[in-house]
């Protein structure tokens, strides 16, 4: 039966993110925007907190689990009992509207929560059961992005070459926009076991932070989400034990790299989230703000016969709001082990749009108070255009998506 | 579609009670044998003389009812599920098939005659439209209310032709307003007709020929006389206007300050009544006209819903959701149109595919139109929940309004010049979606 509501069952997950976003995120928001590269010592409590009242294993509804195992670990681990019928809902929609709440608290606290780092999605995906003991659970940052290679993540150039003498693996190479790079314990690595064979031999390799060869460059200086770090390394003869490359060390001429790639399966509905949570904050304010300067909204009538901003309020929410059920399928689909990757693009292209468009025109709706560092509208709309580019830009979620309806390959559509 | 079992054979597979009637029809052998009809109503659609409006059926009642019947809400569902149920998909998938092997091959023609070809209209009929909104104990076909079978209906019709489909879904709009908000009299006399063999063409008359125009301030008034009302103003884009033989009519109720708008039930031959055709950019096929009413008298029982303000918005939200439903139809239409198009049409030695300025164009459409559609259905699905709906209207409105627009003029720029002519559906289906964003009233779910 076709239904659109928010299952009751999440109410007290929504509620208790709610809190958090208000008590914790919000009282800290600005703060760590102008104090940038400053380590969020509240968010350690937080943590602890959170994974106190949920142990890990414990599976669905971990508030705030972010892009870790709480959404793609739980939906792997489940394809096992998978021959059950009908409708659920489950850990990725649990996952997805925790987020969206934390995320109208703030974005940039919510990416550098302890622990919940964007390496373990990697992690979860393709992970042994003995690798996921020994590196689940703990914050793991994510490192692909290189000077020469952004959204091209095939033209990755860090090398992993084995030595068969140490029997470790030996990463050379430089890794840049590395999200809390230099504060998780982990980073995971995509490096190539031989270039000239292009996405068939790249492997993810988990790193420690305190690997000698590990050797933080510097930490950018930002537009927006800046509390949370991004790191940039280079990485000089990092040597990691032979059992550190998640997955198979085998160069399969196919479908070795779409098993990375699927990790942005799972992934990418989440970062929609994150811009659907920090429009709405925006959404929220710019409503308080209009009914003080005595415009309602009001639906009834046509937009035409509304004033301007009015109509411009119901154009922003109905863009959200299609960004947000479109999130809300992909989530929907992963639960119900439907594939997915056309709707997650989907939802993280318009997502990324239109919560970008929608911050911007909150700020020029609100003025000087919508653009003063008084309010946060202007840290939002700052923040919110990452969301419109990591995990994949705009632009590449559109080629997957034209792609996939097109039936093209990537050599015919480039 | 050769391959499946025919329709007949899957409704009493599924032993659904809703496709019974479908069933038991000869329409869907018909189907599959018949060529489609190529009589259209010419001439009284295209010209632009006022005439009197049709004289139309008696309506009275054969059997009274004690107390209205009312489809009943369903209780709120439990889970997030974007899955129809076994019977919103026959059903809809029954009307898709019409839809693409009847409507779709008419639609050029009937947008030139303004007028949808009788035949068809008479085989939608029988596909039951008319009927998912009325109650079982009034002869209804569906057991509870449920505006999401009726937009998936719409959406599949509109999918064939916007304007044929809105031409077949007018007395739909009608036999499901006065299923929700008639009284026991008023269901009594008119509802037998809408599940019987020839059900009236009908139509929701909200629009008013002025720019801006909001349903919320009407110029059409109802005055009280005695104990009738007196009826006086003009509603536009009104479909089938020619050949409706009744009508729900919005109008001001009351005197200046303490007026409210309200619905009144109209039927063609009370006098003072004319019918101007109004053909339009678009929905031709609908053959929408303007209802001139000049000191109509009406009895106290015109009045539907007893004037309440909360039954005039509901309607007018209901209505802009069947907008939104065929809307979506057509803005399918436009996307399965222009893949295989853009795939095969070639240009400095490739398909145009192979560019992203053209791919992005259909991912877009792509993204847009499942918007449009998960709005939608979220804002029908909470009518069927009896949850408030009147954001969710708005906003559903709002994105198949801009969104689909764009879908429509996308759809003609994907294929250049050739989008342009009438070779292609495309520049049809541009002036039909214009009319989707706008129009008030004509149809309802």
């Amino acid at each position: 039966m076709i239904n659109l509501e928010i299952p009751r069952k999440f109410e007290q997950l929504v509620d208790q993110a709610h809190m958090v976003a208000v008590e914790v995120f919000r009282k800290n928001s600005r703060k760590y925007d102008l104090a940038e590269h400053e380590y969020p010592k509240e968010l350690d409590m937080l943590a602890a907190v959170i994974e106190g009242a949920n142990p890990a294993g414990a599976g669905a509804a971990r508030v705030g689990s972010g892009e870790n195992g709480g959404a793609a670990g739980a939906e792997r681990g489940n394809r096992n009992a998978g021959a059950e019928r009908g409708n659920r809902n489950g850990s990725n929609m649990a996952t997805l509207l925790g987020l969206i709440e934390l995320c109208w608290g703030d974005v940039g606290l919510l990416l550098t929560m302890p622990r919940q780092g964007l390496g373990q999605a990697a992690i979860a995906a393709v992970a042994t059961p003995e690798q996921l003991k020994r590196f689940g659970g703990r914050w793991a940052a994510m490192a692909i992005t290189e000077p020469e290679a952004g959204s091209d993540s095939a033209a990755i150039r860090t090398t992993a070459r084995f030595d068969e003498e140490t029997g470790e693996w030996v990463l050379n190479g430089e890794k840049i926009f590395v999200t809390s790079g230099d504060r998780a314990e982990l980073i995971v690595v995509w490096a190539t076991l031989d270039p000239s064979q292009g996405r068939a031999a790249i492997k993810s390799f988990v790193v420690e932070r305190d690997n000698p060869g590990l050797k933080l460059d510097r930490l950018e200086h930002k537009l927006g989400i800046r509390a949370s770090d991004t790191a940039n390394f280079v990485l000089d003869n990092v040597r990691v034990p032979a059992d550190n490359l998640l997955g198979s060390p085998e160069i399969a001429p196919r479908g070795g790299f779409s098993g990375v790639m699927q990790t942005f399966d799972n992934t990418r509905p989440l970062v929609a989230g994150m811009a659907i949570g920090v429009a709405r904050a925006c959404l929220d304010r710019v409503r308080e703000l209009l009914s003080e300067a005595g415009v309602a909204i009001d639906y009834d009538r046509p937009l035409h016969a509304q004033p301007a901003p009015a109509a411009e309020f119901i154009s922003m929410e109905s863009d959200w709001e299609a960004a947000r059920l479109l999130t809300l399928r992909a989530a929907w689909m992963a639960d119900n082990r439907k594939p997915n990757s056309l709707q997650a693009s989907m939802a993280k292209a318009k997502a990324g749009r239109v919560c970008t468009d929608i911050a911007l025109r909150a700020v020029a709706l609100a003025g000087s108070i919508g653009y003063g560092e008084g309010e946060l509208l202007e840290k939002w709309a700052r923040d919110v255009k990452i969301l419109d580019i990591f995990e994949g830009t705009q632009q590449i979620q559109l080629l997957i998506i034209s792609r996939l309806l097109l039936g093209k390959t990537s050599a015919e559509l480039k | 579609m050769a391959t499946q079992p025919n329709l007949a054979e899957r409704g009493m597979a599924y032993g659904l009670r809703a496709l019974n009637w479908l069933a038991a029809s000869d329409l869907l052998d018909r189907l599959g044998l018949r060529e489609p009809t190529e009589r259209f109503l010419q001439g009284a659609s295209r010209s632009t003389a006022r005439t009197a409006a049709r004289a139309g059926r008696t309506f009275a009642a054969a059997q009274r009812l004690s107390r209205p019947a009312r489809q009943p809400t369903g209780p709120r569902a439990e889970l997030f599920d974007l899955e129809p149920t076994d019977e919103q998909r026959m059903l809809r998938d029954s009307v898709g098939e019409f839809a693409l092997a009847r409507l779709r091959p008419a639609a050029q023609e009937a947008d030139a005659a303004c007028a949808a070809p009788p035949e068809l209209l008479g085989q939608a009929n029988e596909l039951g439209l008319s009927m998912v909104g009325v109650p079982e104990e009034l002869g209804g076909a569906v057991e509870q209310r449920s505006a999401v079978t009726s937009v998936l209906m719409s959406e599949a019709l509109a999918q064939g032709d916007m304007g044929i489909a809105v031409a077949c879904l007018a007395p739909a709009g009608v036999s499901t307003a006065l299923s929700l908000w008639g009284d026991a009299d008023q269901q009594s006399t008119y509802l037998p007709e809408f599940v019987g063999e020839s059900v009236p063409a009908a139509a929701l008359a909200l629009h008013e020929p002025r720019a801006l125009f909001d349903p919320f301030a009407l110029g059409t008034r109802a005055r009280r006389e005695g104990s009738d009302y007196v009826l006086d103003g003009v509603k536009s884009l009104v479909p089938r206007a020619g050949d409706g033989e009744l009508f729900i009519v919005a109008a001001e109720l009351g005197d200046d300050a303490a007026s409210r708008p309200a619905l009144f039930i109209v039927e063609s031959r009370s006098a003072g009544i004319s019918v101007e055709p109004e053909p339009a950019m678009g929905v031709r096929a609908a053959a929408t006209g303007r209802l001139i009413f000049e000191g109509v008298r009406l009895p106290e029982r015109a009045l539907l819903g007893g004037g309440d303000p909360s039954v005039y918005s509901d309607c007018v939200h209901l209505a802009r959701l069947g907008w939104c439903a065929v809307a979506l139809g057509t803005g399918q239409a436009v996307l399965d149109y222009v893949i295989p198009y853009v795939n095969e049409r070639r240009a400095f030695g490739e398909p145009i595919s192979h560019r992203q300025a053209v791919a992005f164009m259909v991912a877009n459409i792509a993204i847009e139109l499942d918007g449009m559609r998960l709005a939608t259905y979220r804002a029908a699905s909470r009518v069927d929940q009896n949850l408030p709906f009147a954001r969710e209207v708005a906003l559903a409105r709002r994105l198949c309004a801009e969104r689909g627009m764009a879908i429509g003029s996308d759809g003609v720029q994907l294929l250049g010049g050739h989008g342009y002519v009438k070779e292609h559906p495309v520049e049809r289906w541009y002036r039909d979606l214009r009319g989707a964003g706008l129009i008030e009233g004509g149809l309802l779910v």
